[in-house]
């Protein structure tokens, strides 16, 4: 390990609050965001903070690598969800000539 | 040394990501989140997971990235109308109300968490490639199995999705 064998001063509060700010921030794109390219990005913000969060838990709490196979696990899922996701934006778009949630009404009745 | 690794890397990741859903272009959004996630790749080889944080900038900052770019290329966009992204008063209270619990939770649960943490540092070897192969591939092999299925099923269905005639 060596040069990463480090990080033992700072502690798990403060990783987990980074985690809590990066999934307040994708929250907030998700949410206040229109373009749906964005909103995606939004998206890979909150996992990215979960994904920090189930780490600080298995250096900190835990102390086995179950944590590791589970972020694993969520990033492919990840990828799977953006190639399925960009690829309904390619769609919209060919409909709509838009990638704005604005003009996603069809369903509001 | 850690902890300036530690605030440097954690200031990068927050603030790209808060420049990510805040830029106007959405090109500009991607590169900001580029830098978010090799930040966040950074912190996770602070916590002892080099493989996991190799993996991140592999499928993050490789894989999904690129893919998120090579879209917003590809639809070309005229460049955003000011009025499409505009925030009213009333979106921006119920985002902040969506968001208001965590603040409370992160001032009142993350010292607590201090009382449990084990400060010295994991065993020889955690989170390194053998570690994590040897529990994917024994404790975890039928999720491994299910989400390689799954990004077949993801494939073929990006496949599906952005063809104009199948």
């Amino acid at each position: 390990m060596g040069t990463l064998a480090v990080a033992a001063a700072v502690g798990a509060p403060l990783y987990l609050a980074v985690a809590g700010a990066l999934f307040s921030i994708g929250v907030l794109g998700f949410l206040l965001r229109k373009n749906l390219i964005v909103v995606f990005m939004s998206v890979e913000i909150m996992l990215n903070a979960v994904n920090l969060a189930l780490l600080t838990v298995a250096r900190f709490y835990v102390r086995t690598v179950d944590a590791h196979v589970l972020v694993f696990l969520v990033m492919a899922l990840a990828a799977a969800e953006t190639a399925v996701g960009l690829s309904i934006v390619i769609a919209v778009f060919r409909l709509k000539r838009s990638v704005s949630a604005n003009d996603l009404t069809t369903m509001n009745g | 040394m850690e902890t300036i690794l530690f605030i440097v890397l954690a200031a990068t990741a927050v603030v790209s990501a808060a420049l990510a859903i805040s830029l106007r272009r959405a090109l500009s959004c991607a590169l900001a989140l580029g830098v978010s996630f090799v930040a966040v790749s950074g912190l996770f080889a602070l916590l002892h997971a080099p493989f996991v944080a190799v993996i991140q900038i592999l499928v993050y900052a490789g894989a999904i990235l690129v893919l998120v770019v090579f879209v917003i290329m590809l639809l070309n966009l005229p460049a955003g109308d000011p009025r499409l992204e505009r925030v009213t008063r009333l979106r921006a209270a119920l985002s902040a109300a969506v968001v208001a619990p965590i603040v409370p939770l992160v001032l009142v649960a993350v010292p607590a968490a201090a009382r449990g943490a084990s400060a010295e540092a994991p065993p020889e070897g955690f989170g390194g490639i053998g570690a994590v192969a040897r529990s994917l591939f024994t404790d975890y092999l039928y999720p491994f199995e299910i989400v390689s299925l799954l990004l077949l099923v993801a494939m073929v269905a990006a496949v599906v999705l952005a063809k104009r005639r199948i």
